[in-house]
């Protein structure tokens, strides 16, 4: 590994992610200052005068008035320069910008659930467009989030029952981290994303395309497997679907005997889904983590049936 | 403990015994040494959490515990290190040892309430063991919610309750060493003469008294949200988690004093001793020491920046934490200008009392970056604010201690242990402890979240070297455990004042000291750290 090729500093995404640098780098500059100058006086009093040297010592020392001044006041100004260029680029950065792009953000254990101003939903990944500031309105489903982009220097937390805000102004194309800062239990350290910047044209085209992009108009279909597949899209997908998922991979299994972790095993039949969706610690699936939280609340019962028929309608077991 | 038929006179370990006088012992000197015990079996525990956790995140990937491991492992670390190491340990050990001896007194004001604090200390611990052989508990230290009240899937109540519990002991001690200063102190022992231990134990007994209740009551909150399902924090039953941050924080900053203060008290005295000089700006040291425990209890909202609190508010908690840096900064001037022109020895303690400043100062340094609100909001939950309180608390903190253990060990056994063993533990130590953290401030400052396992492989090269630290400061650790207990067994009788110190307990206390401190009325006629006075030098 060579050591010299490690980045040191995180990526700059936008000017705002400059003023804090070049703020920081006023902070690391006085630091290091103090830490070389003290240190160094002490490790020149520790020779000079250790117990074995002839220095000059006289019968003793006043306490001087001078440096007990000079040593409060220097300090003093030094810090006031902190506190107001801290407090300047904070309420700077606190209020968003009237022509600002909303986007609204409900964290949950343990993913990130985004919707564009057009209904478009994504989940953990969250495209914007370049140059435009972007403003996030983030609640929580569940315990406290913080919603945190290092490339940017700008983190909120996330706080269920009340409404939280931060924007960004990204100034060039890029994939840019995205973390969840507040622990929030068993999963937080997976609970990371990736904002994606992107052109004004790609953006359009992300917001039109298919896929995730049509949720919101399948949602609303009468058809209960394409409401359904929207509802499971939206939810369930994350964590259920595929090898390596946090919870065991049901998607194809409606209609089969599920192993539990007490070593029954159960049917998956309409009342299982619908029991699991909303208690579901009652029956823990073998080999997996207790993780789940209940969708009570956030699913009503129409939804939930509409998850139930999209599941049968791809089950490949014998129903 | 050998009990030698050659010692002509028995001390306060020898006299009587037997497991009944040490269990029911009011002898505060027995009641430190209990305490020493009882902490160290603490800080063992805590420390074999953070060398598991710092095994596996010395590469990116999940490599050897699942993540629910990893979380319980670094709550265990915080809280036993918190609250049964780091919170106690000056206090319940030096404390309860030198403070009757220091101030020329018999034992401290309510013997037997001591003796109750340690039980109550050891109740504590018992509840969070329990919850830690349960299954665990995997909230963080700060146990916040309703994270903590509602959805956390471990033993939350019981480590709630424990620490519940031994915040009485930190309580009954407070007010125990309140009154024995005020009361005890012997003729000619003013309050101008008070070596600046005294001052130091006086300030965190303040703060013990007027924060722990706070803390008690809210961690009772949280139990009762959990067990009895109040709405306190919950939001879905009308509360406010972020409520649970203020409570929390009003008690846990101020903790951060109770942490650091007696550790500025055992380093005056090391460095007066060993450079035999009176301490820079006495007065000062002495005040600073009130002022910081009075001004730290404004300062809570700084850790909550980014939680959603009015910037109006954070501005005022912004302001105030500068505040609290100027009376530190002098501390650390102050004790930088009693070397010069000393009488320098690096002995074993003096080496971790000058890690102490060094290290301690970059502590204090970093904290105006955390303190500065624009560069809070990046670095808050980051690795940054893991380095910065490690510096203050283990750089810090737990330097002083081991600074305080050494230079005290003589006067609690009689016995010298080998001080180039001692140096070499100290030395390890040191720069061990700023491989492990040094690195952590980098990948703070690059945006690396607090409590991940995994984590993005730009990050790896940091925490790498951390763990590769780690392992190094262990071994330091390991050095300095090995030779003070051998000592014990081994070493050569220390006499009355070994390091010719100056002190009540050094010039007028054995070492060990008698049963009941002094054998003669104690008088004291000269200021603290008089190194130019002759019966120090003389010879017993």
């Amino acid at each position: 590994m060579n050591l010299l090729a490690v980045k040191t500093r995180p990526v700059v995404a936008s000017d705002y992610a400059e003023e804090v640098d070049a703020l920081y780098n006023y902070l690391l500059g006085v630091s290091v200052f103090f830490t070389v100058a003290i240190c160094s006086v002490i490790v020149f009093f520790a020779i000079r005068y250790r117990r074995q040297s002839d220095a000059d010592r006289p019968e003793a020392t006043k306490d001087g008035k001078l440096l007990e001044i000079l040593g409060s006041v220097i300090p003093f100004i030094l810090v006031m320069i902190m506190f107001f260029w801290g407090a300047k680029l904070y309420f700077d950065a606190y209020m968003p910008p009237k022509d600002a792009m909303e986007i609204l953000v409900t964290g949950k254990q343990w993913m990130w659930k985004m919707q564009h101003p057009n209904g478009k939903r994504e989940i953990n990944d969250l495209h914007v467009p370049v140059g435009v500031p972007i403003k996030l309105t983030m609640t929580s489903e569940d315990v406290i989030h913080s919603f945190y982009l290092p490339d940017f220097r700008k983190k909120m937390d996330v706080v269920p029952g009340k409404y939280t805000q931060m924007w960004f102004h990204p100034r060039e194309e890029g994939v840019y981290h995205l973390f969840c800062a507040e622990y929030c239990g068993s999963e937080h350290a997976l609970m990371v994303g990736r904002l994606h910047v992107v052109s004004p044209a790609k953006y359009e085209e992300f917001l039109s395309s298919g896929g995730m992009g049509a949720m919101a108009e399948a949602a609303a279909s009468d058809d209960p497997v394409v409401a359904g597949k929207a509802v499971w899209e939206a939810n369930c997908v994350i964590c259920h679907s595929g090898p390596g998922g946090i919870g065991p991979n049901i998607h194809k299994a409606f209609g089969s005997m599920r192993e539990l972790e007490t070593g029954e095993s159960i049917l998956m039949d309409d009342d299982y889904v619908r029991n699991s969706i909303l208690n579901p610690n009652d029956d823990i699936a073998k080999g997996y983590p207790a993780a789940m939280t209940s969708f009570k609340g956030q699913l009503n019962s129409t939804q939930i049936s509409q998850v139930i028929a999209y599941l049968k309608s791809v089950s490949e077991a014998d129903q | 403990m050998n009990e030698s038929t050659t010692k002509p006179k028995p001390n306060y370990i020898t006299a009587g015994n037997t497991a009944k006088s040490w269990l029911l012992t009011v002898d505060h000197k027995r009641i430190g040494l209990m305490y020493l015990l009882g902490m160290t079996f603490f800080f063992l525990i805590g420390a074999t959490a953070a060398a598991l956790f710092r095994f596996e995140l010395a590469t990116h990937n999940a490599n050897v515990f699942a993540n629910d491991t990893y979380n319980r492992l670094f709550t265990m670390h915080g809280i036993l290190m918190v609250f049964f190491f780091l919170i106690p340990a000056v206090p319940g050990v030096l404390g309860n040892f030198l403070v009757p001896l220091m101030i020329g007194a018999k034992d401290v004001a309510f013997p037997r309430l001591n003796l109750a604090s340690w039980y109550i200390y050891m109740l504590g611990g018992t509840f969070t063991l329990g919850a830690i052989v349960l299954g665990g508990i995997d909230t963080g230290w700060t146990f916040y919610t309703p994270y903590s009240s509602v959805y956390a899937d471990s033993q939350v109540i019981l480590a709630g309750t424990g620490v519940f519990i031994t915040g009485f002991s930190s309580i009954l001690t407070g007010l125990n060493f309140i009154v024995t200063i005020h009361k005890m102190r012997a003729p000619g022992m003013t309050w101008m003469r008070l070596p600046l231990f005294i001052w130091a134990q006086y300030a965190t007994s303040i703060i013990n008294v007027l924060g722990t209740p706070v803390i008690a009551i809210t961690l009772l909150l949280v139990v009762f949200e959990r067990a009895l399902g109040f709405g306190i924090f919950d939001p879905q039953k009308g509360g406010d988690p972020v409520l649970y941050q203020h409570l929390f924080w009003f008690y846990s900053h101020p903790a951060v004093y109770i942490m650091i203060l007696p550790g500025f008290g055992v380093v005056s005295e090391v460095l007066a001793c060993f450079s035999r000089k009176r301490i820079y700006g006495y007065e000062f040291v002495a005040f600073s020491s009130l002022a910081i425990a009075a001004i730290g209890f404004f300062v809570w909202g700084h850790h909550m920046f980014t939680s959603s609190q009015s910037p109006y508010a954070g501005l005022i908690f912004s302001i105030l934490t500068y505040l609290v840096g100027i009376p530190t900064a002098i501390k650390i001037f102050n004790w930088t200008a009693t070397l010069y022109k000393g009488s320098i020895l690096l002995s074993a303690p003096m080496i971790y009392a000058l890690g102490f400043i060094g290290l301690f100062l970059v502590g204090g340094l970093t904290g105006l970056f955390l303190a500065t609100m624009a560069i809070n909001v990046h670095l808050h939950d980051t690795y940054f604010v893991v380095a910065h309180f490690h510096y203050v608390m283990v750089g810090g903190m737990m330097m002083a201690w081991l600074s305080g253990l050494h230079f005290w060990w003589p006067k609690m056994f009689g016995k010298m242990y080998n001080e180039f063993w001692a140096r070499v533990g100290a030395v390890i130590i040191f720069f061990g402890f700023n491989f492990t953290f040094f690195p952590q401030f980098i990948a703070g400052y690059m945006g690396m979240p607090r409590r991940y396992h995994v984590y993005d492989i730009e990050y790896q090269p940091f925490q790498m070297l951390s763990t590769v630290g780690a392992y190094f400061m262990g071994v330091g650790l390991i050095i300095c455990f090995v030779t003070l207990v051998s000592s014990i067994f081994k070493g050569k009788p220390a006499g009355k004042n070994p390091f010719k110190a100056t002190g009540v307990e050094w010039n007028q206390a054995d070492s060990p000291p008698d049963q009941h401190n002094f054998t003669s009325p104690v008088k004291v006629d000269v200021e603290a750290y008089d190194y130019t006075d002759e019966r120090i030098y003389q010879d017993t």
